[in-house]
């Protein structure tokens, strides 16, 4: 994991000291509200319906034990004992007080954190995959490359006030875990023809009200040119990006009305200009490759015989081992992932007892470290094979080891009309109410991985559009309704889902999603998914009998 | 109005003339389109002349007229719009622009470190600014990583 040296302490410091400058001027009335609201959201804090709420940046999801029991510190002292996980690897806190948050920044600055530029129209906290540096699919590792733009997006004085906010991806396999074609920019570490490797380069991805899919503009990149390149498309952006709208300012939408190839050629004669001046030079990547060394692991091997004798005689151990685990390139290990989707809780939600103990476990089991996912759960990448009994039953526990992931209950869900002011309709409550109406863990098993996604307004901030099965909520006249798409995916074969048809009630969309589920099971070839259902059969007959019910 | 240049509390000597106003002594700072449709006009007058750029400006309309102007302002139309710092950038760093260049227009006092760093050197702020809260916004960052 990166650990910061002296600059990267002094300038989380110097920005703590300004926001609390900040923060002091607006409450004294010396800015005002329209200047200070772009100052206080490029330090992750929204004004919601409740109380602010503060996004603190976890980088590409890697976090620390001792970075955990922070949270769960500033969840107890400023917050009401518990944090919520974004699809974006990062943490929200849904009820700080705006004269506390700079004391909340300074709390985080002490073990290297920070909320710099978790919102606002401005490069934001950069994501990867998950099982980056242990996923046997791996070209190379993504974190490296992580932290270098997370260093040169952090404060980039030419960039903080682009037409809107612009994501990075970096996924390291082609096994998508990032939704990387769904960002602004996209990187894939690829190798060329000779072997060497370096960067596919997409752009205009994004999900929010017109989600598109991003497009290759360059098939492979030098390393070297990384940032250089990175610089020539934030630039023509920025400079070419419309400001006079803000739901056509994303740069999807630039790409789309210019076109891509008149793009690039904009791109490429940038990038001709600078790319000499701002070269990645090599030992600077070594210096940041040091952080992410393989960790020391022991060689044991996989032949465990009391791990496959519990897992043939407990079926519940077997069961998790199945969903909850992953495959590890290291023979004898493997990552867990904790399930932060349990049946009576708000999916991402974690409370700070939760936290603590966490930390003590990675502590105990996986080298002190912690992952958040796109999918808003956590994960210890470095776990024992023989450790996973009882890893598991402590997880058990904790509330944290529902074997559900990839599967129907393991939703993606926004903070929706309970939170978040531009949401139109709750999604908590379907979720919640999904989870009430599978509480079947067989039947949950036999459906196999999809991927629902539950946004409570078109902002879609739990990616609906690329769910297998999206659920977005629309007002209609003060009345919550629901509309549901089929065959979304965010991975590597990026799709938007169809809409199966009008908006579905309130009371009628986890009846919907049964019936959508059922016609799955009755169409399915033997081991046949959901989502390739869905190709092969496209939504018809899904449409067909969710709507004769109506 | 108050001056801030090179880190220091200074006089202003610039005026900013618009498009139909009539040209003055004195120095003055016009825009691209007054300068490409007027230049005689702008001969044998005393004072010193710089461009007014706009956030619409393109790099090809002003590029080749740098040469001529002792000062470049960028007039910032709204705070939130970010366009005049990549202007800045490629004034600085691509054209090779040596003089003053300065903001004005609507900037806020916690945009300083940042027009800074893209190589404002000068700053034109509202009288209801702080000029010692400006030059400290100058120093907020000890640490940078680009």
């Amino acid at each position: 994991m990166y650990q910061y040296n002296e600059t990267d302490q002094t300038l989380v410091e110097e920005r703590v000291a300004q926001f609390r400058d900040q923060t002091q001027r607006y409450l004294d009335g010396k800015i005002s509200e329209d200047q200070f609201r772009p100052l206080r959201l490029m330090n992750g804090l929204y004004i919601q319906i409740h109380a602010p709420m503060l996004r603190i940046a976890v980088p590409y999801g890697l976090l620390s034990s001792r970075q955990l029991r922070m949270l769960a510190h500033i969840t107890r002292t400023y917050d009401k004992n518990y944090a919520h996980f974004t699809t974006r690897q990062n943490i929200q806190l849904n009820w700080p007080k705006l004269e506390r948050v700079p004391d909340i920044l300074a709390d985080l600055a002490t073990v290297q954190m920070h909320a710099i530029q978790t919102s606002g129209n401005c490069i934001r906290n950069v994501t990867s995959d998950p099982l980056a540096g242990i996923s046997p699919d791996e070209i190379e590792d993504p974190r490296p490359y992580c932290e270098i733009i997370r260093q040169w997006s952090t404060l980039h004085p030419e960039f903080a006030f682009l037409p809107r906010k612009f994501k990075i991806a970096v996924s390291g396999s082609q096994n998508d875990r990032a939704a990387t074609q769904l960002h602004d920019i996209g990187l894939y570490l690829v190798k060329d023809n000779s072997g060497a490797v370096g960067f596919e380069v997409l752009v205009g991805g994004g999900l929010g009200r017109t989600p598109v899919i991003g497009q290759t503009i360059r098939p492979f990149l030098e390393k070297k040119h990384l940032l250089s390149y990175l610089e020539a498309i934030l630039r023509v952006y920025n400079l070419l990006g419309r400001r006079d709208n803000k739901y056509k300012a994303r740069i999807k939408i630039t790409v789309r009305e210019t076109g891509l190839e008149p793009f690039k050629q904009l791109v490429e004669e940038e990038w001709g200009k600078i790319k000499d001046s701002l070269e990645l030079n090599l030992s600077e990547i070594d210096r940041i490759k040091n952080h992410f060394q393989p960790l020391e692991y022991e060689s044991i091997g996989n032949d465990d015989t009391q791990f496959a004798t519990r897992t043939e005689n407990d079926a519940d151990f077997s069961n998790w081992i199945k969903y909850n685990t992953v495959k590890h390139k290291i023979p004898g290990y493997a990552a867990v992932y904790l399930s932060m989707k349990p049946p009576n809780a708000p999916p991402g939600d974690i409370s700070d007892i939760q936290l603590d103990s966490v930390a003590d476990l990675a502590d105990q089991y996986c080298y002190g470290f912690i992952r958040s996912t796109h999918r808003q759960n956590l994960l210890f990448a470095d776990v024992k094979q023989a450790d996973l009994y009882s890893l598991w039953k402590q997880l058990d526990s904790l509330n944290l080891a529902t074997p559900n992931i990839g599967t129907v209950t393991d939703l993606i869900c926004c903070p929706g009309l309970d939170f978040c002011s531009l949401a139109n309709a709750g999604s908590i409550g379907i979720a919640s109410e999904i989870n009430q109406v599978f509480d079947h863990l067989d039947y949950i098993h036999d459906l196999g991985e999809i991927k629902i996604n539950i946004s409570g307004c078109m902002n879609g901030c739990a990616h609906q559009s690329v769910g297998n099965i999206g659920v977005l909520g629309v007002d209609k006249k003060g009345v919550e309704w629901y509309q549901i798409t089929l065959g979304g995916s965010s991975e590597k074969d990026a799709a938007l889902g169809q809409r199966l048809g009008p908006a579905v009630a309130k009371n009628k969309v986890v009846q919907a999603l049964s019936i959508i589920l059922k016609v799955y099971t009755e169409q399915r070839h033997e081991d046949e998914d959901f989502l390739a259902t869905v190709k092969r059969t496209g939504i018809k007959p899904f449409k067909e009998k969710v709507y004769a019910a109506h | 109005m108050q001056l801030i240049k090179d880190k220091k509390v200074s006089q202003n000597d610039w005026q900013h003339i618009d498009n139909s106003q009539d040209i003055p002594d004195g120095n003055i700072t016009v825009t691209i389109d007054h300068w490409k449709s007027n230049q005689n006009a702008f001969k044998g007058r005393q004072g010193k002349i710089g461009l007014r750029l706009s956030s619409e400006d393109k790099t090809e309309d002003f590029e080749a007229l740098l040469n001529h102007f002792q000062l470049i302002a960028l007039d910032f139309p709204a705070f939130t719009d970010g366009r005049l710092f990549s202007t800045a950038r490629i004034l600085r760093d691509q054209l090779k622009y040596q003089g003053e260049l300065r903001a004005t227009g609507h900037f806020i006092r916690d945009q300083i470190f940042f027009l800074s760093r893209v190589g404002i050197n000068s700053f034109e702020l509202a009288e209801s600014e702080d000029t010692d809260s400006a030059l400290a916004a100058l120093t907020e960052f000890t640490a940078k990583y680009q």
